[in-house]
């Protein structure tokens, strides 16, 4: 209950004079607001969707350019069995990526923290795996890689380490300085530092990169299933949406679209959630203003 | 574990804890920060390093912490600088945001492999001495600017250190918290005998806390004159408002104001 509400309950129970009409307009406000938040992008999805549905059938668009959502969805439940084990290949793929991304990129962040020489040596290799694009270094490796899984893999892993490798070097190194002479005097191991004050520091700018990562790996799955074509042992959502594409299957090619879209919902709302529980206690962005 | 206050002697019978030898720091070859200071700090003084910016005080200070080497001359402790010879107080409180008030404290513990469970008992006694025992499971961000620098003073004193360094620690407070912490500080001197340098730019500050008064000026950073102050602990309003201060505080005042003179015919 807020300062607010319970100088309003208290107002209503005494019957004195504590609530004045601006604070009476603050409280309805932030009520209207509290509604709206859920309130208000379920009803415009809503509303997007229905006018979807009608200008399909009032312009009696055909099924093959463009489906009705009803039929979206009724194929996505009909083609259940050939989209469910795609659905996990491409999260098999984005969540190992992701997994290696962390690995590699805090790896990295701390190795360059801990040697400026290293820093000086790699960086800049990081730096041009990040600005090429995906979809041009891909085709290189699918030829050089045999396996599949570990091309695609790579490639995912490409796109999603450079954010987590920029967020936590900015994060070791943003230790405050007053807690750093304090390590020094205290004769701290350079273990005892990065334990106790640097990766703690670097924590929050890590989650940020963790939930840029978390969608880019899933865009680097995808992109690089489309690069390997339905030529490879491909079998991932991007490939279903590849051969329904072939087959001008359109209700399924957006049904495996809807299914990679609510993929990254999913993986920005475990993201999101991981980087406010850890925040919770004391970092400033994951706390509630008064 | 609880440790024994130490017993405060009358000054010129007391044992030396640290000196500094004709110490000079330069930087880069040309900026003279610190020039030939001398000093001897001795068991329970409480001594303030007085003057204006760029007079080196915090260059001192960084010397006696040893975060750098003199360019010149020794700093050196009396039978050796031990682990637990050091407590430091910033300007800023300069705590970790991410964990409560009573693991802030354990930190120097920490460092030496020590569990805090093991140093429990001595957190709980050092918080409940700077009155925050009630705070140890409060995370930083829910204190005040006083309290917080209140913790950072508890950090500094829970090793029982032979030497304390304080770096205008309260000079980013209002000026109510300010003399409370400083009737705090004394208080808490006078129950666990600690030696103080405290670094300032308040005459008022100086005068009110300390036995000797190093006044220093600028360009180069040098100590122009010591001055004592005789006046017996405890202190409180009474020695807030008493002629001796105010002469005491004028003649300091005086000493400073002549570091400036020639800046001013600039």
């Amino acid at each position: 209950m807020s300062a607010t509400e319970q100088a309003l309950g208290r107002g209503k129970t005494e019957n004195t004079a504590m609530v004045d009409i601006d604070e009476l307009a603050f409280a309805r406000k932030k009520r209207v607001e509290a509604i709206a938040k859920w309130v208000l992008p379920i009803l415009v999805l809503s509303l997007s969707v229905w006018i979807w549905d009608r200008i399909v059938v009032v312009n009696a668009i055909p099924h093959y350019v463009l489906p009705r959502p009803g039929l979206v969805l009724q194929t996505l439940v009909d083609d259940w069995h050939t989209l469910y084990p795609s659905l996990l290949v491409t999260l098999q793929i984005t969540l190992m990526a992701l997994a290696v991304a962390i690995i590699g990129g805090v790896g990295l962040a701390v190795l360059f923290t801990q040697s400026k020489l290293a820093e000086m040596s790699f960086s800049p290799f990081a730096v041009i795996l990040q600005v090429t694009p995906i979809v041009a270094i891909a085709p290189l490796i699918f030829i050089y890689i045999e396996n599949r899984m570990v091309g695609l893999l790579l490639c995912a892993w490409i796109v999603a380490f450079f954010p987590i490798l920029a967020n936590t070097s900015l994060g070791l190194k943003s230790a405050d300085h007053n807690l750093r002479d304090l390590m020094l005097i205290y004769k701290a191991s350079r273990w005892q530092r990065l334990r106790y004050l640097q990766l703690p520091s670097a924590l929050p700018y890590f989650l940020g990169g963790l939930r840029i990562a978390g969608g880019l790996a899933l865009i680097g799955a995808v992109v690089a299933e489309y690069v390997a074509g339905t030529g490879g042992i491909g079998s991932g959502l991007a490939f279903r949406i590849l051969e329904a594409g072939y087959r001008l299957n359109i209700p399924r090619m957006f049904a495996a679209l809807l299914l990679i879209a609510l993929t990254g919902v999913v993986i920005f709302a475990i993201t999101t959630a991981i980087s406010h529980f850890a925040l919770r206690k004391w970092h400033e962005s994951a706390l509630k203003r008064e | 574990m609880t440790t024994q206050p130490r017993m405060i002697l009358p000054a010129g019978q007391r044992a030396p804890v640290l000196s500094m030898q004709s110490v000079d720091k330069t930087f880069n070859g040309n900026v003279v920060a610190l020039q030939r200071m001398s000093l001897t700090v001795n068991e329970g003084d409480f001594i303030s390093l007085l003057g204006p910016s760029g007079c080196g005080k915090s260059t001192a200070l960084r010397l006696i912490a040893g975060l750098m080497r003199p360019t010149l001359g020794r700093i050196t402790w009396e039978g050796g600088q031990g682990a637990d010879d050091l407590g430091v107080v910033f300007q800023e409180a300069t705590l970790m945001p991410w964990t409560t008030v009573a693991k802030n404290v354990w930190l120097p513990f920490r460092l030496r492999g020590q569990s805090f469970a093991q140093v429990k008992d001595r957190i709980e006694e050092v918080l409940a001495l700077v009155g925050l025992e009630k705070f140890a499971n409060a995370y930083p961000r829910e204190l005040s600017g006083g309290m917080k620098m209140r913790v950072s003073i508890a950090r500094a004193l829970v090793t029982n250190p032979r030497l304390i360094l304080m770096d205008e620690p309260f000079a980013a407070l209002d000026e109510i918290t300010r003399q409370r912490l400083n009737d705090d500080l004394l208080n808490l001197k006078a129950r666990t005998g600690a030696t103080v340098i405290f670094v300032t730019h308040s005459v008022f500050e100086s005068v009110f806390l300390s036995d000797r008064i190093l006044v220093m000026a600028a360009r180069p950073g040098r100590i122009i004159r010591e001055i004592a102050v005789d006046a017996p602990y405890p202190r409180g309003i009474d020695w807030r408002t008493s002629p001796e201060y105010a002469q005491i505080a004028r003649e300091t005042s005086d000493t400073l104001m002549s570091t400036l003179a020639p800046e001013e015919t600039h």
